[in-house]
This record gives structure tokens, C-alpha cells and sequence, in this order.
């Protein structure tokens, strides 16, 4: 930083200048820092200590007042034996192996097909497929809700005119009608992130590879998604992410399907934990072990993905 | 599919050959095959079309039903339309709780996005130009916060806000909306490229100050980032559900998001809250559809910026 030892009049200078930057550096990130602090470190670290306690009752028979004591991993211990809580990881992710590439499919198909298309059209069926982003997911929920009760509903209505009687609410069939939720609020999203990775492509390159001979299928195979792979990586991420954190969707979607238990997502589980059995401790422990396995899997995943592009150079 | 292409390979050929052709060059290609492949397409697309608006569709045509028709009538079209009454009921119901929670929507949405812009700016800017002492320590913490689950952080949020007397109050929703690590981010890359050093150095020799430098030369340069942040962190904030619930017990400081659900759980007893709960969906999803389509632009830009990187 003053590492220049020369005592010309420049030499001064430069080295105020630098110094200054330093203090006004930290005054530009300290705002943000400070709020980081209060709102990620800070609840973690306190959610860790909090996973750690449990109460204790004294006096015999354990009848006595109870008090807050240190429990050591006695709540971790007690959340992974609860078959239930293990029973809902296995379900979100049973239901991010299916629904992320069928979404991201349906999102690069999309973004490929635009990318061919003639502008007015191309921004008119943007726009509409975007739309659904807008729409919170919990009204989505409450909206698709109201799509799946047979009396309400008119695709039920059509579908049953056409001698179907589809249930959508059913004990099987539930995991995939929210499935469908998601990819409705999603896939329009993640169709731009790739959309906006292949204008960024020099269109030079598709001139190239129509030289070569390479007709619409293979360029878009061969050109356009190798190219477009850091936004995949990117909406894979946070697809996963996301998927993890599942919540509004199956609380909403409850009162109709009685095949959603208050543990049917980790989420849900740890949220019962705190507010309906008031056992805040075992709810600590539970979003702890969420949060970890939420970051190994992103980060195992952006590992992954930077291992085989290694490789193929 | 891969043997007929040639109304694909033609747009492409033509869009190529021509780098920037105005549209009509493209469109007379596209119209002029009426292919298979290209029928196909156009089937494929339409669809894709009909199952993202349907829904939508489906909410604008019920929210001008009454209760009895929302349940025996066919969805997908008008029966006895009368939507202002409707639309009147929402915003009269229980003395005008849905104005507090519009209201309070915009303020969590508005003001936390607002404010959570300009910090993430700041802290963008910084990290870009200046070369500081822990530099690195906050960007791993900012990409770490990235991603991080924000509902997994709800439950440890409110444990810390409870401690310290926060759960319960309009703080507890607007604090956190006012830290976004992926604002950071993308304010960190977009001012790599777009605020040159000469800039800097050039205010700095006319005597102006680095709080002054940012606030009148920077903060212009990175407006096309900052919409963009503010876009997202706007609709991330507004369509936010889990956080306001663990939150507030108190209705009167609900977000729109949590007003509605309240009032569709307790539709069974009360079977004219789902007409409201209808009408109440269409009203909130209206802001922020338009936002979407009049910004689109910022989108785009903006998502560019995020996936370059990552």
C-alpha cells in the first residue's frame, strides 16, 4: 500500500491518495457488512447456539421447573432419528432429480426456439412466458389451488368431458402437482438468464459454423449450448437452492391434499418444530442441518461442474 | 424432427447472414415455409404460450364472479360479470385491511429494495475499485450469502429478532429486505467494466471527495446495474412469504403474500373470502406484471451481468 520509499513530491501524494482509499473503502462496504452481519452471520451463529440447548427438568421424577441446559448434538442426534424429517430431504430430492431438468429443458428448448424467431413474435412470447416470475409463489399456489379441486377447476371439467378423472391432489400424485407449480413460476426466468447468455454470444461464431456447414439443429447442439453453459450452470444453482427451501407451495396446497404432512419438506418440518410443538431448539437444529446440506449440494454441484470443464480442456 | 428442419435452418441462415437485419427480412423467411418442422414449432410454441397465460387468464376471468358462479360456473368464461363490486369488496373488507397490506407491501418492497440497492451499490463499487484490507474476506462472505437458502435463514432470523425484541414489528420484514449479497455481486462486476479508473483519478485531482465521487459520478454510471438490483430484490421482497410468516403475528403489519393466505385458510369458514381471496390475487399480481413488461429491457441486462460469471 505505501510500499514507495522515494521522498520526491509525487511520492507524497500517491501515498495519501492510497491511504485515503483504504478508510473510504470501508465506509462504502461497512453499511452493508454490518446488515450482512446482523442478518446471515449472526442468526446462523445463533441458530447453532440455540440447536445445542435443550430444556432440563430438575427435582424428582424430572416434575420440577424446567430449565435451559446444554444438550450437546442431542437435538441432532434427534432430528436425523426422526423418520419423518429424513423422509422429507428424501422427497425434495426426489422432486429436484425430476423437476430441475425437465425445467431447465423446457427453458433451454425455449430460449433456442426464440433465439431463431423473428423479433416482434420472439418478444411478445418473452414477455408471456416471463409472467408467471411476477406472480408470488404463494398466490401461484393458491391460483394452481384452485386449478386442481375438481368443482372448481376446468381442466378438471374438460378432462373429465373427455372421460378422464384426473386426481391432482391424490396421496402419489401431489409431489408432481407441485412440480408443476414451480416449473410454472420458473421456467419463463430461467429461459432469460439463457436467452441473455446467447446474445452474448459473437454472432460471428453461428457464421462460422454456418460455413462449416452445420445446419439449425447441429448449431444449436454443438454451438449454442456448450456456449450457453455458465447460465445453465448458473439457474442450476439456484435451482437447487430453491428446491431445497421448498415451503409455500405444499403449505398452501395442505388444507387440500391430505397427503401433505407438517413435515412434508425440511422446511416445513423445522417451521412445525418452532411454532406448532414450540420446541425451538430441535427447529434450530433442524434448519441448521438444512442450511449445510443446501450448501454442500450447490457447492458440490458448482465443484462438479468446474471438475468436467476442467477436463474437457 | 431432425431430418426436416429447413424453416429453422432458413431464419438462422438469413438472421446470420445479415448480422442486426431488420426484422422484416426475418419475418418474410419465417412466413414464407410453411414446413412440417415449422408447423410443428408453431404448435409447440402456442402451447408453451396457452400453459404459462391460462392460469392467469383463468384469475382475471374468476375475480369478476360471484362467489356462488366461482364454483358453478365454467372457469374459463364470464358469467355475470361484476367486477368493480368485486374489486370494491376486496378493498372494503374488515374495515380496509387489504390497503395495509398493499401499503405495506410497497413500503416492505419499496423502501428495503430501495435501500438495499443503494448499500449493495456501494459495497459493489468498493469492492471493484478499491484494492483494502479484507477485500477478499467480504467478497467469499457476499458469494457465500449468495448462496446461502434465505428460508433456512428465516427460522435462525427470528430466534436472534425474538432475543432482541425485533419479531413482531415492521423491522423484523424490512431489515433483512435491505441486504442483498447478490446485488453485491452483480454491482461488484458491473462496476468493474463501467466505472474506468482515469474517471476516478480525474474527480480525485479536482479535489472531490470518495463519498462525493460515488454519489454524483459513479452512482450514474451504475444506474442500468442498480435498476436491476432493485428489479429483483423489489419482486424477491414483494413475493417474499416465509419471512413475513415466522415474523408478524399482528394481521395489521402482513405483506399482501401473507394477508391472502390468511384469508383462503379461513375461507371454509367464511365461504365469501374466497371470492376475495380471488379478487385479492388478481390485485396483487397487477403492479408487478406491469413493472415486468414495461422493464423488460433491465432484465435482460441485468441477468447478462449475473451469468457471465457464474
Amino acid at each position: 500500500m505505501s510500499s514507495t520509499t522515494d521522498d520526491t513530491a509525487a511520492g507524497t501524494v500517491r501515498r495519501q491518495r492510497s491511504a485515503r482509499p483504504d478508510r473510504a473503502a470501508w465506509g462504502f462496504v461497512l453499511p452493508f457488512c454490518a446488515l450482512f452481519l446482523f442478518t446471515f452471520v449472526l442468526p446462523i451463529g445463533y441458530a447453532i447456539y440455540e440447536s445445542l440447548l435443550k430444556p432440563v427438568r430438575s427435582g424428582p421424577l424430572g416434575l420440577g421447573p424446567a430449565h435451559i441446559g446444554f444438550a450437546g448434538l442431542s437435538n441432532y442426534t434427534l432430528a436425523l432419528k426422526q423418520q419423518d424429517f429424513l423422509d422429507s430431504f428424501g422427497r425434495v430430492l426426489l422432486f429436484a432429480v425430476v423437476q430441475i431438468p425437465v425445467m431447465l429443458l423446457l427453458a433451454t428448448v425455449l430460449a433456442l426456439v426464440l433465439d431463431t424467431l423473428s423479433s416482434r413474435w420472439a418478444s411478445f412470447l418473452r414477455a408471456a412466458y416471463f409472467l408467471p416470475y411476477g406472480v408470488p409463489g404463494v398466490i401461484a399456489s393458491i391460483l394452481w389451488g384452485f386449478l386442481y379441486v375438481p368443482g372448481v377447476s376446468p381442466i378438471v371439467d374438460l378432462l373429465g368431458k373427455a372421460g378422464l378423472s384426473p386426481d391432482f391432489l391424490g396421496y402419489n400424485s401431489v409431489l408432481w402437482s407441485i412440480a408443476n407449480i414451480v416449473i410454472w413460476e420458473f421456467t419463463g426466468y430461467n429461459m432469460l438468464v439463457i436467452i441473455a447468455q446467447l446474445k452474448a454470444i459473437p454472432q460471428e461464431l453461428y457464421e462460422a459454423a454456418r460455413i462449416d456447414g452445420a445446419n439449425a439443429w447441429q448449431t444449436a447442439l454443438r454451438v449454442k449450448i456448450p456456449l450457453a453453459r455458465p447460465a445453465l450452470v448458473l439457474t442450476g444453482v439456484f435451482s437447487i437452492i430453491g428446491t431445497l427451501q421448498l415451503f409455500a407451495e405444499p403449505l398452501v396446497l395442505k388444507p387440500l391434499a391430505s397427503a401433505i404432512t407438517t413435515s412434508y419438506t425440511p422446511n416445513l418440518s423445522a417451521y412445525n418444530e418452532a411454532f406448532a410443538n414450540n420446541n425451538i431448539y430441535l427447529a434450530a437444529a433442524e434448519s441448521v442441518i438444512l442450511a449445510l446440506v443446501a450448501s454442500v449440494l450447490s457447492f458440490g454441484f458448482l465443484s462438479l461442474v468446474g471438475r468436467g470443464e476442467r477436463s474437457e480442456r | 424432427m431432425s431430418v426436416s428442419a429447413p424453416g429453422i435452418d432458413d431464419s438462422v441462415a438469413g438472421s446470420a447472414a445479415t448480422p442486426g437485419a431488420v426484422g422484416g427480412s426475418r419475418a418474410r423467411t419465417s412466413r414464407a415455409g410453411f414446413t412440417p418442422s415449422r408447423i410443428l414449432l408453431v404448435a409447440f410454441l402456442a402451447i408453451a404460450a396457452l400453459y404459462f397465460l391460462l392460469p392467469v387468464y383463468w384469475l382475471v376471468v374468476a375475480s369478476t364472479k360471484s362467489t356462488a358462479k366461482l364454483f358453478g360456473s365454467f372457469g374459463l368464461w364470464f358469467s355475470d360479470p361484476h367486477w368493480l363490486h368485486n374489486l370494491s369488496q376486496v378493498f372494503s373488507y374488515d374495515s380496509g385491511i387489504f390497503w395495509k397490506w398493499t401499503l405495506n407491501s410497497i413500503l416492505y418492497a419499496g423502501v428495503g429494495g430501495a435501500l438495499a440497492t443503494l448499500l449493495a451499490g456501494a459495497a459493489g463499487f468498493a469492492l471493484a475499485v478499491y484494492r483494502f484490507r479484507g477485500r477478499e474476506a467480504v467478497f467469499k462472505a457476499v458469494l457465500a450469502g449468495v448462496l446461502l437458502p434465505t428460508t433456512a435463514l428465516a427460522l435462525p432470523m427470528y430466534l436472534l429478532f425474538s432475543k432482541v425484541g425485533l419479531a413482531n414489528t415492521q423491522w423484523a420484514v424490512l431489515i433483512p429486505s435491505m441486504v442483498s449479497p447478490f446485488g453485491v455481486y452483480l454491482c461488484r462486476i458491473y462496476a468493474e467494466a463501467a466505472v474506468p479508473a482515469e474517471v476516478l483519478e480525474a474527480a480525485r485531482v479536482d479535489g472531490a471527495g470518495e463519498g462525493r465521487i460515488f454519489s454524483t459520478v459513479v452512482l450514474r454510471m451504475m444506474t442500468p446495474a442498480l435498476v436491476t438490483v432493485f428489479l429483483f430484490q423489489f419482486v424477491g421482497i414483494w413475493n417474499n412469504y416465509f419471512l413475513p410468516l415466522v415474523m408478524l403475528s399482528d394481521d395489521t403489519k402482513y405483506p399482501i403474500t401473507l394477508g391472502l393466505t390468511a384469508w383462503q385458510s379461513a375461507a371454509d369458514r367464511h365461504p365469501e373470502l374466497y371470492q376475495l381471496t380471488v379478487g385479492g390475487a388478481f390485485v396483487s399480481i397487477l403492479p408487478l406484471a406491469a413493472a415486468m413488461l414495461v422493464l423488460q429491457r433491465y432484465w435482460r441486462s441485468g441477468l447478462t451481468q449475473g451469468s457471465v460469471k457464474g
